[in-house]
């Protein structure tokens, strides 16, 4: 995965302008990682000096993924993009596995804003768009709280606009 | 069980006011669909899509909690039959029974469980008087319950099928149970039980309002004077109205080959590889009685064929004006009629073991899920259990009409038997890596109604996906995909047997399609009319 390789290889698309979801998202995303790293490191120690030999093994890699994730969170976090084009919704997101979804308008069945507790403290919301296929998986994370609003009532109206059947 | 079995039937000539006494009493607000076949008003086209409230068919309680009121006194029965039989030897000393009688409250006794039947009895009834449905131009809507009410309506317009189901009892007495599917999970309209002839009726009915066509005012032929023979006939024919589907399937299945198909599917090839593996390994080791594990396994296995057969047997194909008919069905029966433009995806796939015998099955994925296979019927996803090249086209063309008048019906023939450089747009040879066998045949052809995607050089399938159903698409790479500079492409429908997906595809090519298919996706979506399929006639 060197950067010439990459030119060549990776998946993208040429027309779009990616919008970039908030940097504060890093801070929501590493907490969650080390949060987890913290849980596993306390489980792998806790094994060891307990004696249990592959259990802590495990868990010492599960703490070690978990400390390679939070390391790559600022280069995910900009990885997800998304752009309301002419007719369709178009997101990206992944780094190692890359997504990108194109949704039409009117395929728009709900819109779901969530917020997790810690996104909450920095004003960040996410925001879901669902299908009647439950494989679309359009999520996106990391919405300042007014600008999710704003996209949700825009998609809404988008959709009302291209309203179409099942 | 005999005393709880028959007082519905008892009060029922005196406690049903709305029995009509003459043939049609159209001007009551309310009324019953007969269980007398001799009666021609329940058949009458309209009568009961009149946008009136009607009632359901008055033994439906018997019928529908018939089993349970079987099993219970049975139950009973055999209780007291062993009870008896105890205080006959004198270890009953305990038993109450024995103490009601020392006691003199049998009278008493006898007293409160005629009660109890009684409450039960004038519970079914009021349930059946309260359990109401209509059918307007914009909804079928159905209201029930004693205390807690419900009441659910269907949009006509999300109408995604509409199946009748004629469980083996009630088929007997001449009732059906109507399903009328709507998108999503449970969300079905369910009328049971009504008249087999009006169930027919009504299905016509709500399929021609859902159309968006005019009311049709077209009479039926008058009913058979004989109850027995009209009976004969409905315990007979796939589907009791003529003038609305030429009465012959145009897929025909031989019991044989269907048997073999379900021997020579999946499951029997597991097994076949798990003994082949496990008697080589056994006769070394010398410990045979291991063999015995695998009796409940063969058990399993040879009641799931059965059931399988029992369930898919007399399967029939036909199309109607507003859509395809399919049943299923030896003693239970279902037969479900699909509008137009509700096939989100279908597949035509070849297990190994049925090549030689040239044999396909054809699946697809719908909005709704149907209960109808907890009525010993075949799976609602399944559209042709087994049939050869030819069957599969003859399916094709009533099921995806557009698809097989344009040109995609040589798509289809390469798309089942093609094995690459063949108007299919394939995969690159560094995808050999990935698919050693399939990576020539793997590949799609996108056409401006459908996207066809073809896999498996050992199971063969072939995904159609028709534009105008899409929900979204995706392009994906992982790691792998990057080394190689391949990627995902996967058409997003609704959920059901079926993933539309094609794999290791050109990365340029996979952001073609990705761009083409989602912008037809997006005009064929626009351009669909098929909610109303014949509001422009």
């Amino acid at each position: 995965m060197t950067d010439d390789n990459e030119t060549v290889s990776r998946i993208e698309l040429s027309e779009v302008q990616w919008q970039r979801v908030s940097p504060k998202l890093i801070v929501v995303e590493v907490a969650g990682s080390v949060m987890m790293a913290l849980i596993t490191l306390a489980a792998a120690l806790a094994a060891f000096f307990l004696g249990f030999g592959i259990p802590a093994l495990v868990l010492a890699a599960l703490f070690l993924m978990s400390v390679i994730s939070a390391a790559l969170v600022p280069r995910r976090v900009k990885a997800y993009g998304y752009q309301l084009r002419e007719d369709d919704l178009v997101f990206r997101r992944g780094l190692l596995a890359q997504r990108i979804v194109s949704v039409p308008y009117g395929r728009m069945q709900l819109i779901d804003i969530t917020r997790g507790p810690i996104a909450r403290l920095v004003g960040l919301s996410d925001l879901k768009f669902v299908t009647a296929a439950a494989s679309t998986g359009v999520a996106i994370p990391g919405l300042p709280e007014e600008a999710a609003v704003e996209l949700r009532d825009r998609l809404v109206d988008l959709a009302e606009s291209r309203r179409v059947g099942l | 069980m005999i005393d709880s079995a028959t007082p519905p039937p008892d009060d029922r000539p005196d406690d049903r006011p709305h029995e009509p006494a003459h043939p049609v009493d159209a001007a009551h607000p309310v009324d019953a669909v007969g269980i007398s076949a001799a009666r021609p008003g329940a058949a009458q086209p309209g009568a009961l899509a009149d946008g009136e409230w009607h009632r359901l068919h008055p033994a439906t309680p018997l019928l529908r909690g018939g089993i349970a009121l079987i099993a219970i006194a049975g139950v009973l029965v055999t209780n007291l039959r062993d009870r008896i039989v105890e205080s006959f030897t004198g270890f009953g000393d305990r038993d109450p029974l024995d103490l009601l009688i020392d006691n003199g409250w049998l009278i008493p006794g006898l007293a409160i469980a005629v009660a109890i039947i009684v409450v039960f009895v004038l519970g079914f009834y009021l349930s059946w008087r309260m359990h109401e449905f209509r059918v307007t131009d914009e909804v079928v809507e159905v209201r029930s319950g004693i205390l807690f009410r419900t009441n659910r309506k269907a949009r006509l317009d999300r109408i995604q099928g509409i199946n009748i189901v004629r469980a083996f009892i009630p088929r007997i007495f001449g009732a059906a149970r109507l399903e009328v599917s709507v998108a999503g999970q449970d969300a079905n309209v369910r009328l049971d039980y009504l008249g087999s002839a009006a169930a027919d009726t009504l299905r016509r009915d709500i399929l021609q309002l859902a159309s968006g066509a005019k009311r049709s005012d077209a009479v039926t032929g008058g009913g058979k004077s004989n109850v027995l023979e009209q009976r004969v006939d409905e315990f007979l024919a796939p589907e009791l109205d003529p003038s609305e589907a030429p009465p012959e399937s145009v897929v025909r299945i031989p019991p044989a080959r269907l048997f073999l198909s379900i021997v020579l599917s999946g499951p029997t090839l597991v097994l076949i590889l798990v003994l082949g593996i496990g008697i080589p390994l056994l006769s070394v080791s010398g410990d045979w009685y291991l063999l015995f594990g695998a009796i409940p396994a063969l058990i399993g296995m040879a009641s799931f064929t059965v059931r399988r057969f029992t369930k898919s047997l007399r399967y029939s194909i036909a199309g109607t004006p507003n859509g395809v008919r399919i049943g299923f069905g030896l003693l239970s029966t279902s037969n479900e009629t699909l509008p137009p433009g509700r096939i989100h995806a279908l597949d035509v796939s070849q297990p190994p073991l049925w090549r030689p015998f040239g044999w396909w099955q054809v699946r697809i994925n719908r909005a709704s899920t149907s209960s109808a296979s907890s009525a010993g019927v075949a799976a609602a996803t399944t559209i042709l259990p087994v049939g050869d090249r030819q069957d599969v086209e003859r399916v094709l063309g009533l099921v995806l009409p557009d698809l097989v008048r344009t040109a995609a019906a040589e798509a289809v023939r390469i798309g089942m038997l093609g094995t690459g450089d063949d108007g299919f747009v394939g995969s690159p040879r560094r995808a050999r890596a990935l698919h050693p066998l399939s990576w020539r045949r793997n590949g799609f052809i996108f056409t401006d109604t459908a996207l066809l995607l073809r896999a498996g050089r050992i199971w063969r399938t072939l995904t159609i996906v028709p534009e105008a159903r899409l929900q979204s698409v995706s392009l994906s790479q992982g790691p792998l995909g990057r080394a190689l500079n391949i990627a995902t492409v996967h058409a997003h429908t609704v959920a059901g047997p079926i993933t539309a997906r094609v794999g290791a595809l050109e990365t340029a090519t996979a952001v073609q399609l990705f761009g083409d298919v989602g912008a037809v996706a997006v005009a064929t979506g626009r351009s669909d009319t098929s909610h109303r399929w014949n509001a422009a006639l």
